[in-house]
């Protein structure tokens, strides 16, 4: 590790084993007061673009298509986000990017539920006999189903006190829940591109969570010492 | 054995009294002309977008082939559509079809055909008189336009070309040039994308060879210079930037066949009873026109084309030949 940023801080004099956590210049925004209210702006940006989109007609020719399609795009990306975190954690230093780990999957779960609100209004006219019928008619749609009831329980225990009441070890077993929403949903998409033979996209997704799941995987198993 | 066993001779109660044939046939001019004017009155074609070189017709005469509903603003006909050949996105093909090369272009017609040959796209446009139609257009995806074409019925040039007693179904080839298509780079199908039909269904004279829509040549996107286009089957059934015209003795395999036989049949009807296996056909969303939060309206059967060409598929059985 580089401690190039040591003396920056003023902490170089003391003797190695006394030195406070060292703060790279990354974690010193991250903690920022504002950081947290930031991203969450940051992150209802999507949703603003596509409202802006519906009264300025600018959603193409079949807006309803659009949303849907944008809507489930900003969920997988989300996803990304929120399981980038741990990893880009251990690669820096920015340790103070766990902070916004939270607020990035409560973000996953609210797109997911507006890409299946859109789904369930625009799409299927919000007719509950539809809805069932075509999620047992459709396999993706069953699947990113699943996915999506797969990421409430997590979002329902987000806050501290559910960490609390659960135990920090029950909890974070729970939460290991979302590795299964990340095959749920790009099973989801690659699913929906089938027919098509139109995996580009889907092939760029699957990458990002292969790299990001096969991290865990290899320092969990490949790497025993430093799990 | 008796020279005329060979012939099934009805017994003579069973032939029609003479004048039961002439009011039936009486009766079939009167609706024939009862169809004739409804149909005339139609609805007037759109006005010309002024975008490109206007393409003069005259109002169609044929039975179904100017239908009432309204036609889809020419912004969305032309930026919403699937050509592979320019990207698996349907904004690609308006995005990237700048590049495509109509001039010059040729059509090469053989196999199963007395005059085989090549057709420049000249002689093609005064082959036969130019016509407006406006036919519902539905595509597979479950979505739906009315587009006014321009062109005539393919039958035109099948007769001109005379199939061989042989000739039981036609391919069309259409044009496959990594230079001036980026989406050929994409093994999405394989290319040149093909598609066929059964030779009845191609002489059937809602069956258009399209050069304009809107009064105008087609937009590149739209499969300029000429496409085919068969409103009563699944939108990509009617192949864009046609370059080859083949009469063949065999059903040929189609692109979408081949890339997925378990859900593109060869046939690919219009058919709401008929889901797609991964999703329902029953309803579509007309682009355009039906408001974000509108109900999706009913597909109908062969896209409302069931009166012109049902006959064709009479006995079929449909769920199996999708």
């Amino acid at each position: 590790m580089s401690d190039g940023s040591m003396t920056a801080l003023g902490r170089g004099t003391l003797p190695p084993d006394r030195r406070p956590p060292r703060i790279a210049a990354g974690n010193r925004w991250l903690m920022h007061r504002a950081a947290k209210p930031l991203l969450f702006v940051a992150a209802l940006g999507p949703l603003a673009g596509l409202v802006y989109g519906i009264f300025a007609d600018t959603l193409g020719a079949n807006p309803a298509e659009t949303l849907i399609r944008s809507t489930g795009d900003w969920t997988l990306r989300f996803l990304c986000l929120t399981l980038a975190v741990t990893p880009l954690r251990q690669w820096t230093s920015w340790q103070a990017l766990a902070r916004l780990r939270r607020l990035l999957g409560l973000f996953t779960f609210f797109y997911g539920v507006l890409h299946f609100l859109c789904f369930a209004w625009l799409d299927m006219g919000l007719d509950l006999q539809a809805i069932v019928r075509d999620i047992a008619k459709r396999p993706f749609i069953l699947i990113g189903t699943a996915a999506l009831l797969l990421m409430l329980p997590l979002a329902a225990t987000s806050f501290n006190a559910a960490i609390r009441w659960l135990g920090a070890k029950r909890w974070q077993t729970l939460h290991r829940a979302v590795y299964a929403t990340a095959l749920l949903a790009i099973l989801h998409f690659f699913w929906m591109r089938a027919g098509k033979n139109d995996f580009a996209e889907v092939a760029a997704y699957a990458v990002v969570l292969a790299v990001l799941l096969g991290w865990r995987l290899w320092r969990r198993f490949a790497r025993p010492a430093n799990a | 054995m008796p020279k005329d066993r060979a012939f099934d001779h009805p017994v003579s109660s069973e032939i029609t009294p003479r004048q039961v044939v002439l009011d039936r046939r009486q009766l079939m001019q009167g609706a024939a002309a009862l169809a004739a004017m409804t149909a005339l009155p139609g609805r007037s074609q759109p006005a010309r977008p002024g975008k490109l070189a206007p393409l003069p017709a005259v109002k169609t005469t044929l039975a179904g082939a100017q239908t009432m509903d309204k036609p889809t603003p020419y912004a969305e006909a032309t930026s919403y559509n699937n050509f592979y050949e320019f990207g698996t996105d349907k904004a690609d093909p308006a995005r990237h079809a700048g590049t495509l090369k109509t001039q010059p272009w040729t059509v090469v017609v053989e196999g199963e055909v007395s005059k085989p040959g090549r057709w420049d796209i000249e002689s093609l446009l005064k082959l036969s008189a130019m016509e407006d139609r406006i036919y519902r257009l539905r595509c597979v995806e479950g979505w739906s336009m009315v587009i006014p074409w321009v062109g005539y019925s393919l039958a035109e040039l099948v007769k001109r070309v005379e199939p061989t007693g042989k000739a039981k179904f036609v391919q069309f080839v259409t044009l496959a040039d990594r230079a001036q298509m980026p989406g050929l780079r994409s093994a999405v199908l394989d290319w040149p994308y093909v598609e066929g039909l059964r030779l009845d269904e191609a002489l059937h004279p809602l069956t258009m060879l399209a050069f304009g829509m809107y009064g105008e040549v087609l937009p590149n996107q739209n499969g300029a210079p000429l496409r085919l286009v068969v409103p009563w089957k699944y939108g990509f059934k009617s192949g864009k930037s046609i370059v080859r015209i083949r009469f063949l003795e065999r059903q040929p395999q189609t692109s979408w066949e081949a890339a997925a036989p378990s859900e593109y049949g060869f046939y690919s009807n219009v058919n709401p009873q008929v889901d797609h296996p991964r999703w329902s056909q029953a309803t579509e969303r007309r682009i355009g026109e039906d408001g974000l939060l509108a109900r999706k309206r009913p597909t109908l059967m062969f896209n409302g084309y069931e009166a012109q060409v049902g006959q064709l598929y009479a006995g079929m059985d449909l769920k199996r030949l999708f």
